[in-house]
């Protein structure tokens, strides 16, 4: 027989590999895939956008000579004690349940050295997490796990989520393996339960009901914590304006990248919108009330490198927030537990499922043996060498264009490389003096 | 005998006086005046006093509550005794919305009806409602007791933990993964308990009780209907 030249094996598109391989695991087991982190397709993202740099018309800062001031203020707009950070870099909140508790311990030590504030989660405040913190966060979720205002008036400031980038419309979820004896008390929970916590506050509807819970907040606080609104990037002019509205001192926005401890992955990878895309209608909203730098903006989701601080803030916000960045500073997904990563069926950076309980860094885990695997002082000190890091870069940009304070950076400091990230980010396309979609979105 | 004024005095003064007892404090008796529903009234209270709000109040009365009995003579808005600890919250009249929300400890009486989603979220707290509850009341309700003298509406205990719901009326209908329970001689002795200390003559043989079917607790793709 004579041989006939024939195609290459040709993969669908549309039913790629990966694809068929969810549509088997759906019909196995017919439960939706739950993962942690934030998506993880490409979306438009900071990569996206280039700072000019100074030249001829802009007269730059000498790197090593002149200052550039970091320090950033959060809470001046009602707070009586609103909080001083040395680095517009904060810890976003993660819960003790999700994270072992020397992680938490790791990521307050951390923070405090660095200068700056971490951020409980849904589970309430630990006695670790509290006293290794100098600058302490306490979120205020619509599960209430044990909140209480001892704690409130502990913290030194106030969260109150109303949505999460991952999942904006999301509760939260915390599986059976990771509901331990010591969780399952904090929470008031059984032991071993899945637990889905509630989307919605329940004793308040709307920014109407929430502007006299955050009365009841301050009053039980003696008005003296900054009270900050986390949103997920839902409809990020409307829901700034509105937090600004209900009596909001700082604002938080959480794009889509911003990670979860567990949720559906459908959820991550379809509801909510890229971070570059929801900074500048979040400013825009700030600067029709004339609230901006009065109510602080603090911006979340895919934070990785003092480029991408320095572009959030040149695009308004006041300092941004990190989540999965420091984990993976603590030592999370970190190749040396290759064998194990490969034993989970999965590779070091791939690593994801966060909610079994079984991370070999030790650090999304209830189990005591894994939790030994990080040392809280170690991990904490390289959390305090990429903060210090992420800081440096973002004052090395500042000071490229000219600036003596990292608020000093502006929109005017950049440009885009493809049409969809200067259309989101409301600066020209690279070469061109073209914002697309100007004039009307 | 302590009197506020809320004619004349601001609400953040009214609350800083009564933050301000200590567990020994000899100032015990409080009365508020003219109250006339405003907002966050004798809230984040950590001492055993007794405060009487001789009117009505808006949202969040008696809020996060430790230690102290607040006494409102009117009724009260939402949210009243809201992430309560501990102490006594009592309500001659009706309460609006999620009364009892998220408490952890303590006993809210309401004397008059309740609202939608009374005890939502409760965490250890004991609720005595005299009179109806509207739907999804005891909503993901984690621990404690809610007594209902009168009916329930809708969707009673939906998505409920370990929370114990005892109704002497109708249900009008059970939340998921909700149903009746045995009433067995140790609930008796908790309703009996709990009715005593509420002032209320009803008999604990008249309830029912219901509970968590447990289905939910765990994922399993057969129930995934009732999520």
């Amino acid at each position: 027989m004579e041989k006939t030249p024939q195609t290459l094996p040709r993969d669908s598109w549309t039913f790629s590999p990966e694809i068929n391989a969810e549509i088997r695991r759906a019909a196995e087991t017919g439960i939706y895939d739950i993962r942690g982190g934030g998506a993880k397709r490409r979306v438009p993202h900071f990569d996206d956008l280039l700072f000019l740099g100074a030249s001829m018309s802009r007269y730059p800062l000498e790197g090593y000579r002149e200052k550039c001031d970091t320090s950033v203020t959060l809470g001046t707009r009602f707070a009586k004690k609103p909080i001083e950070l040395k680095i517009p870099v904060t810890i976003a909140g993660m819960s003790f349940g999700a994270l072992s508790g020397p992680a938490k311990e790791a990521l307050g030590r951390g923070a405090t050295m660095a200068g700056t504030s971490t951020t409980t989660g849904d589970g309430g405040m630990t006695d670790e997490e509290r006293g290794h913190s100098e600058k302490l966060v306490y979120q205020y979720l619509p599960s209430r796990y044990g909140m209480n205002p001892d704690d409130l008036r502990r913290a030194d400031a106030i969260e109150i989520v109303v949505g999460q980038g991952a999942k904006p419309g999301g509760g939260g979820m915390l599986l059976g393996q990771k509901i331990t004896e010591r969780v399952a008390n904090m929470r008031n929970l059984p032991v071993g339960i899945d637990q889905r916590s509630a989307c919605r506050h329940p004793d308040w509807t709307g920014p109407d009901d929430l502007e006299i819970k955050i009365l009841e907040i301050r009053e039980i606080t003696n008005w003296e914590k900054p009270i900050y609104i986390k949103i997920g990037g839902a409809r990020p002019y409307y829901d700034t304006a509105l937090a600004v509205k209900a009596g909001a001192d700082v604002v938080v926005l959480d794009g889509m990248q911003g990670g979860t401890a567990a949720t559906q992955d459908v959820f991550i990878e379809h509801v909510g919108q890229p971070t570059l895309a929801c900074i500048r209608p979040a400013v825009k909203a700030l600067q029709d009330l004339g609230m901006h730098r009065k109510v602080q903006l603090v911006v979340s989701g895919g934070i990785r490198t003092g480029a991408d601080v320095a572009k959030a803030l040149a695009l308004g916000a006041d300092a941004v927030a990190i989540g999965t960045a420091a984990l993976v500073a603590l030592g999370e997904n970190d190749p040396k537990w290759a064998a194990e990563y490969t034993k989970l069926g999965t590779t070091a950076d791939a690593y994801d499922d966060w909610h079994e309980g079984r991370d070999p860094a030790g650090i999304t885990t209830q189990d005591p043996e894994l939790m030994k695997r990080l040392d809280p002082v170690e991990a904490a000190r390289k959390l305090r060498n990429y903060l210090a890091v992420l800081t440096l870069e973002c004052q090395t940009i500042a000071r490229a264009c000219g600036k003596s304070h990292v608020h000093n950076l502006e929109p005017e400091d950049l440009c885009a490389l493809t049409i969809e990230a200067a259309a989101m980010a409301g600066v020209p396309l690279a070469g061109t003096s073209w914002i697309p979609g100007q004039g009307g979105f | 005998m302590q009197t506020i004024d809320m004619a004349t005095t601001p609400l953040r003064e009214l609350n800083s006086a009564l933050q301000a007892q200590a567990e020994n404090t000899n100032q015990t008796q409080w009365v508020i005046e003219n109250p006339k529903g405003a907002h966050a009234v004798a809230v984040g209270l950590d001492a055993p006093i007794e405060v009487t709000v001789k009117g009505s109040t808006g949202y969040y009365c008696a809020g996060m509550n430790k230690q102290a009995t607040v006494h409102v003579t009117g009724s009260a808005g939402p949210g009243v005794a809201e992430n309560m600890m501990s102490g006594t919250v009592i309500i001659e009249g009706d309460a609006s919305q999620y009364a009892g929300a998220t408490g952890h400890g303590g006993l809210l009486v309401i004397k008059g009806n309740a609202s939608s989603r009374c005890g939502i979220s409760m965490k250890g707290i004991d609720i005595v409602v005299y009179g109806n509850v509207g739907h999804m009341s005891a909503f993901m309700a984690q621990s404690g007791n809610l007594v209902v003298c009168g009916d329930a509406g809708d969707a009673l205990g939906d998505s409920l933990y370990e929370a114990r719901l005892f109704v002497r009326g109708s249900v009008k209908s059970l939340g998921a993964d909700c149903i009746e329970k045995e009433m067995r001689p140790e609930h008796l002795e908790i309703l009996r308990d709990l009715l005593a200390r509420a002032g209320s003559d009803a008999k604990p043989e008249e309830f029912k009780r219901y509970g968590s079917a447990r289905k939910l607790y765990n994922f399993h793709v057969d129930h995934a209907g009732a999520y």
